[in-house]
């Protein structure tokens, strides 16, 4: 690495110091506590939708949790949060936009 | 000393807009592109799954205790990776080898438990035309239906998660390199000779261990072109892309196994 990478190494390797070992097993066990919930409510017989809703809330929840404090985006600049994120989510959304009235418009055509 | 390095050199360079250093936005940029791909693959199985009426729920409940466990080797590890991370800054280079060595056994034990996993739907006629069949092998009706009625299950289920799995392999041998570096070279290679002579002929994993093969080479000559020791900046990339295949497990395990779960 160059001089100023390695500068900005030691920068950002000094923000990781300040991070305590608790936080993470916090994280940790509040991931393995959603996990719990999700089987839990897999047993419980709810609506097929309702249940996707439910889970598909908590995977984002648990996605933040690992992208926030064990990727450490949580503690990045803005610029690099907006970044990535945004245009994750735009893509996302372009797909959700292409993909899912043709895949309900052929259930309800019954195309087989 | 730092500071001082990058005060000489702004009025050539720019400082960084992202506020860090160039190989960890490389890795970023990677995972959003692969992001995409897991999202392709996630959108494709929801897509058979709306438009095919008659969609099976074949996962008994020893699947769903599989998958879980699964899930919690994948997030310990995710734990033990972010304690390498931490060791790495505070210059703690045996605690640094010691936590990653605990992400590859994590990993490991991930990806034995799907092998088995897939290993045993396969045997129970859960499978795929390029899959050989096993022989002496009296298949279950109710797989056999699921492939031969909803042939889209079998090719979206195993499409997926072999991705996932193949980053996990990959995500192993990444860290085992950044952990022994050369010393990981003829330990993958036993590896590969163990995966490969102990899983039977028909077994996908009899193909599938040349991955470790291919690993070990291009390990290789990567070590060979440039040999380093790594420091801590090294460890965190390499724990950005063991959180990625993490991160994905959170939405394979809840779209593909919960919502498929049999309930009785």
């Amino acid at each position: 690495m160059d001089t100023i990478q390695i500068a900005i190494a030691e920068r950002v390797a000094e923000q990781h110091r300040h991070h305590g070992k608790a936080l993470f097993f916090w994280v940790w066990g509040a991931l393995l506590l959603m996990t719990a919930i999700e089987v839990y409510l897999t047993y419980q017989n709810m609506q097929p939708g309702k249940m996707l809703t439910i889970l598909l809330g908590l995977s984002l929840v648990k996605a933040a949790l690992i992208i926030g404090y064990f990727m450490h985006l949580k503690y990045e600049v803005s610029s690099m949060k907006w970044l990535t994120m945004c245009s994750v989510v735009a893509c996302l959304i372009l797909m959700t936009i292409f993909f899912f009235p043709d895949a309900f418009r052929i259930l309800y055509l019954g195309v087989k | 000393m730092a500071d001082s390095a990058v005060h000489d050199i702004q009025s050539v360079y720019e400082p960084s807009l992202f506020g860090t250093y160039s190989k960890k936005i490389g890795m970023w940029l990677f995972l959003l592109s692969d992001s995409l791909t897991f999202g392709a693959l996630l959108y494709a199985y929801s897509y058979g799954r709306i438009s095919t009426e008659g969609w099976p729920t074949p996962f008994h409940s020893e699947s769903i205790v599989n998958a879980t466990i699964m899930t919690a080797f994948l997030l310990t590890s995710s734990l033990t990776m972010v304690l390498a991370v931490r060791a790495s800054v505070h210059g703690d280079a045996k605690g640094q080898r010691l936590w990653l060595l605990a992400t590859m056994l994590c990993g490991t034990g991930f990806i034995v438990l799907h092998g088995r996993e897939w290993s045993n739907l396969i045997a129970e006629g859960l499978t795929l035309p390029m899959f050989p069949k096993v022989p002496g092998h009296e298949a279950a009706s109710e797989f056999v239906n699921v492939s031969k009625t909803v042939p889209q299950f079998g090719a979206t289920f195993f499409g997926l998660t072999g991705m996932h799995m193949l980053h996990v392999t990959l995500g192993v041998i990444y860290l085992g390199v950044v952990a022994l570096r050369r010393k990981f070279i003829p330990i993958l290679l036993v590896l590969w000779l163990v995966a490969w002579l102990a899983t039977p002929a028909y077994s996908p994993f009899h193909y599938g261990a040349h991955v470790l093969l291919i690993g070990a080479i291009v390990c290789s000559i990567i070590l060979w072109l440039k040999p380093k020791l790594y420091d801590s900046s090294d460890v965190e990339v390499a724990g950005l892309y063991w959180h990625f295949v993490d991160l994905v497990w959170m939405f394979i395990f809840p779209l593909v196994y919960l919502m498929s779960a049999k309930i009785l």
